[in-house]
């Protein structure tokens, strides 16, 4: 399979410390990493493309590993996270699919074995298209206050032979979470759900 | 601290190949972006001065913040530029009195000099408006290999009441400049231009 080229990298964080109600202790913070490659399997049709996600493997890591730098260094405080892909429009949506293995099992290596399914989506888009990447709880997908998204996405990518590869994480709950559900703290944490 | 801050966001762009060229070392720059709350929304008012002074605050806050998010020194930073997204209910002047009286000094006191002129642009938006920070070298602004421009948008700013204030400095020029002009090594440094 052919290797991976990275043309940028942007990495984006968001500390929030109040959206019109009580200021929180502590901020929430979002951050994302995005990386710009080159889609191999632009242009043309091919049947063959799995191969791929073991090449992104590494990238997936290094990404992952920014991420948890960005937000301190410290796995533990990483509460939530998501993945999604822009597929520029030479490619194919299921080009985008190649980033779901590597980019989720890296974070939930990365954090410890985190149980839950890593939320994602993609699309094919033009350079300045934005993405909502979904964000959930990493460890039991129905926690209701940690239901949120970042928005994405770069100016000048992706260009059509491109693909713009996304993974965020989050240090906790919405800012201002009141609408119930089930609370992080009442997680039992063996089906990745609650 | 005087400024009303809901949220501070960070961005770093690192490019590591551009039309097949790699780019070694990869350029790279940061601009961080603060939210805060405009004081004078909805109102006239001529007397701008405590605009002013939340752009000295700013001034030193989002400088620290983006020579951190690119892990360098500040005497270490090539390029600057700053910026304003003034919500619907602001003047385009509140934006100027952020940025123009008092929000350069404490700039230049985190990256040590600071001879060239800060580049600046103003606009008013709503939230997801995308703004366009201009860039020149911080110590002789007829550089040619470091004219340049970061684009940031935050997809939930600047509400009405709000505006979006930032700032931009990167350890470098264009990716592959090559249309002559001043050069960086050939900077006298004195009067801010050459």
């Amino acid at each position: 399979m052919p290797e991976v080229t990275v043309r940028k990298r942007v990495v984006t964080v968001e500390e929030i410390f109040h959206e019109g109600g009580p200021v929180a202790a502590m901020p929430l913070r979002r951050a994302a990493s995005l990386a710009v490659i080159r889609n191999p399997f632009s242009g043309k049709y091919a049947e063959e493309i799995s191969g791929f996600m073991d090449d992104l493997k590494p990238l997936g890591l290094e990404m992952a590993k920014s991420l948890v730098a960005s937000l301190g260094g410290d796995p533990k405080i990483i509460e939530g996270y998501g993945k999604g892909a822009i597929v520029g429009q030479a490619g194919e949506l299921e080009h985008g699919a190649l980033w779901h293995v590597p980019g989720g099992y890296a974070m939930r290596e990365l954090l410890g074995n985190a149980k839950a399914i890593v939320a994602s989506t993609k699309k094919v888009g033009g350079p300045g298209t934005r993405l909502d990447v979904p964000i959930t709880h990493i460890n039991a997908s129905y926690v209701r206050s940690h239901f949120d998204s970042m928005e994405v996405g770069i100016a000048d990518a992706p260009r059509a032979d491109e693909i713009l590869l996304v993974l965020v994480m989050t240090t906790g709950p919405r800012i201002h979470a009141r609408v119930g559900g089930l609370k992080a703290s009442e997680i039992k944490g063996e089906d990745g759900l609650r | 601290m005087k400024t009303k801050i809901r949220k501070i966001v960070t961005f770093v762009e690192e490019t590591h190949t551009e039309m097949g060229q790699p780019v070694n070392p990869p350029t790279r720059r940061a601009a961080a972006a603060a939210v805060i709350e405009n004081p004078f929304a909805g109102k006239f008012v001529q007397d701008l001065s405590e605009l002013m002074e939340i752009g000295e605050e700013l001034g030193a806050l989002l400088t620290e913040r983006a020579v951190a998010a690119l892990g360098i020194p500040g005497a270490s930073a090539e390029s600057y530029g700053k910026a304003a997204a003034v919500g619907e209910d602001g003047e385009l002047e509140h934006a100027a009195a952020i940025l123009h009286p008092k929000l350069g000094t404490p700039i230049r006191k985190v990256l040590g000099k600071g001879a060239a002129l800060i580049p600046s642009s103003k606009k008013r938006g709503g939230p997801g408006v995308a703004f366009d920070i201009p860039l020149g070298h911080k110590d002789a602004a007829f550089v040619r290999s470091h004219f340049d421009g970061m684009e940031i948008r935050v997809n939930d700013a600047p509400r009405a009441n709000e505006i979006l204030v930032a700032i931009a400095v990167t350890d470098s020029g264009r990716p592959l400049p090559r249309v002559g002009g001043l050069t960086k090594d050939q900077i006298k440094g004195q009067d801010g231009l050459r």
